[in-house]
């Protein structure tokens, strides 16, 4: 195999048995791990979108800042690019590549740093530059493809509304110029009006510069329009990954059919139409998951089988995996 | 007569920088046993709406003008004895965030049977048969062993469901949910609003709805409001809002949403920024943002207009006279 070969069927970000797992304390000398990530799988193709959804305490937020090692893993290797990203010089190599965006673009960005200046911090950290006056249009040009004037340039972010802090927050993830981002709510906290800009801007970012997006939110209505794949987290475990447009319209798990059919559609006659699937009970605490699969205690079609054996993520169709020991049955 | 009139209201918040105009002659009618949905993005002023029919504004708001009829008794200047009685009894509240709003020192069955103790007359024994039998109403499991429980242990779905049961206990006649289920999750909420709608059958009270989110809006409401900037850009039944939205600020909302129709497409988003309240523009508070702006657009606001019997919008698109002056 030469090498132009290998690269293409590389993905550009591999995470094998990712665990995450945080110690909670529980009196003297005692504490109990909290599985908050328990043994995640799955590959991203360089210039893709993958959406990971699920409700809160799901792990999702977690499963995004352990593979940039903002949190080092109990267990298990993130590959970028095919390789391991273990040592101390990797894992800072990785991030030159591998920035963030956050949620909130409200506590996400110094009160007291011009936007110039938050947007240069990659560029001083890394050193990126060789004079002030590169650093400067450097920055002019990061701003310019977010959407933002120069003048904005020395203003602080109390100056701005919350979609244009959020248009700061990119810029500063596409400073060091990377090749992955990890986009966490990056539009839950804007305006309807206003998320439909960001989600285009992303999607021309994306198109532009080629990258490649894990893409975090629960609004299965966002992530399926930004996602190319998506993957469902529930109670720490992956348990359907499948094409965006297809586990929308045909989910096969049964957390999967009961969280798409919740979704409030905005179409009244869609709405009237559409039949929920009820969930029992509540999602268990994470400090003590029911043994077997974690959804049998809600699942209407758990079996002992369910109770007993964690079901592994399988591929059922060629290209859609499902972590369901009856997935066959209930289809 | 309807069982809510709101006429012409007009609400200020008045802060160092100056007057916050936050509600702006907002006028409509609510009928009993009619679910109404206000739907706005931050800053448009529907929870201020909402507040003011409640009149538990901040200490700097004050409803500057305008009237709010229940039942046919004004409530603007009433006094806060008639506030009183209409709080809880009449109208109820729930808001979005059933953390904050529970004492978290207080056992919730304490703070049911508060509640109920307040307004009416019933003893001890008698409020908390009341309160276990609302608590069954919302479908929370074990009533009686969730009574003594604090607030902190509850989810949040149960804690909103407390609330819920909070402000249905004196069978109110109408209940305003402030984004009962911003804070939720999509499961958590689907439960709730089906528990919302069924409850509205079984009580025949009536529902305001006050959400960002047009999904929400669409499985629950009978009527729709669209607020901008402190009024009312259109208004009318859930359908005639979704399939025939004759406001450029509600086409744009309704097109700048991903839906399952318009997947693989590119989202039209409305241009610019929300309005800045101290600084309003003397014609249409949109016209800034709007694609379709005319001249007149500019100069002056636009009367409701009645689209058809279940209808009406403010904007001049659907005015002939302005739109042919000006081609």
């Amino acid at each position: 195999m030469n090498n132009t070969e290998n690269k293409k069927n590389e993905p550009l970000i591999r995470v094998s048995h990712l665990k995450q797992y945080f110690p909670i304390s529980m009196g003297f000398f005692k504490s109990l791990p909290l599985k908050a990530v328990d043994d995640i799988s799955f590959d991203i193709q360089e210039g893709e979108t993958l959406g990971l959804v699920g409700e809160s305490g799901c792990g999702k937020t977690t499963a995004g800042r352990t593979i940039l090692h903002l949190y080092k893993p109990t267990a298990g290797e993130i590959y970028y690019r095919g390789k391991p990203v273990r040592t101390k010089k990797d894992i800072d190599d990785f991030r030159a590549k591998a920035t963030m965006v956050f949620q909130d673009p409200y506590s996400s960005l110094d009160p007291r740093m011009t936007v110039s200046d938050i947007i240069g911090e990659p560029l001083d950290v890394r050193k990126m530059y060789k004079t002030k006056e590169e650093r400067r249009e450097r920055i002019l040009e990061l701003m310019d493809h977010v959407g933002l004037n120069s003048e904005h340039a020395a203003r602080y972010a109390h100056e701005f509304s919350g979609g244009q802090r959020q248009r700061v927050g990119i810029a500063r993830a596409l400073a060091v110029d990377p090749d992955f981002i990890v986009c966490d709510e990056p539009v839950s906290a804007l305006d309807v009006s206003i998320q439909a800009q960001v989600i285009n801007m992303f999607d021309e970012l994306q198109e532009k510069l080629g990258l490649t997006y894990l893409f975090i939110a629960h609004d299965l209505l966002v992530v399926r329009h930004i996602s190319d794949r998506i993957a469902v987290m529930y109670l720490g475990h992956m348990v359907e990954l499948a094409n965006a447009l297809e586990i929308y319209d045909r989910p096969l798990h049964p957390y999967t059919k009961a969280l798409i059919s919740a979704v409030p559609v905005p179409d009244p006659i869609e709405a009237r139409a559409n039949k929920r699937i009820p969930m029992t009970g509540e999602i268990p605490s994470p400090l003590n998951a029911p043994p077997g699969c974690p959804f049998n205690t809600r699942c209407p079609y758990a079996t002992n089988a369910c109770r007993e054996a964690m079901p592994e993520l399988r591929e059922v169709e060629k290209g859609r995996f499902v972590a369901c020991h009856r997935v066959e049955e209930i289809n | 007569m309807a069982l809510l009139e709101v006429k012409d209201l007009h609400t200020s918040f008045f802060t160092d920088a100056g007057e916050v105009r936050a509600v702006n002659g907002v006028s409509f009618n609510l009928d009993r046993g009619k679910v109404l949905g206000i739907v706005g993005e931050s800053g448009s002023g529907k929870s201020v709406t909402a507040y003011s029919i409640m009149q538990i504004l901040a200490t700097t708001g004050k409803i500057v003008y305008g009237s709010i009829k229940l039942d046919g008794q004004e409530l603007v200047g009433a006094g806060e004895k008639v506030m009183k009685d209409v709080r809880g009894n009449k109208i109820s509240i729930i808001f979005q965030d059933p953390m904050t709003s529970l004492n978290p020192t207080y056992t919730v069955g304490h703070q049911l049977m508060e509640a109920i103790m307040l307004h009416t007359n019933r003893n001890k024994q008698e409020a908390w048969d009341r309160a276990v039998e609302m608590l069954k109403l919302v479908n929370v499991n074990e009533p009686e062993k969730r009574m003594k429980q604090y607030p902190y242990e509850h989810s949040g779905g149960m804690r909103q469901r407390d609330m819920i049961a909070m402000a249905l206990a004196c069978e109110p006649d109408i209940l305003i949910a402030d984004e009962p289920t911003t804070a939720l999750d999509v499961t958590i909420q689907a439960g709730i609003l089906e528990l919302m709608k069924d409850i509205q059958k079984k009580l025949g009270m009536a529902i305001i709805m006050i959400t960002h989110d047009l999904g929400v809006v669409a499985q629950l409401c009978d009527e729709i409001v669209v607020m901008y900037a402190g009024s009312i850009c259109e208004q009318g039944t859930a359908d005639e809002i979704f399939y025939n939205p004759c406001h450029e600020y509600t086409k744009g909302l309704l097109r700048s949403i991903p839906t399952t129709a318009n997947s693989g497409q590119k989202l039209q988003p409305i241009s610019g920024t929300p309005i800045d309240l101290l600084n309003m523009p003397k014609g249409c508070p949109f016209a800034p943002r709007c694609d379709a702006a005319m001249k007149i657009c500019i100069k002056e606001t636009c009367e409701r207009v009645q689209i058809n019997d279940q209808h009406q919008a403010a904007c001049w698109m659907n005015v002939k006279k302005a739109v042919n002056a000006h081609e």
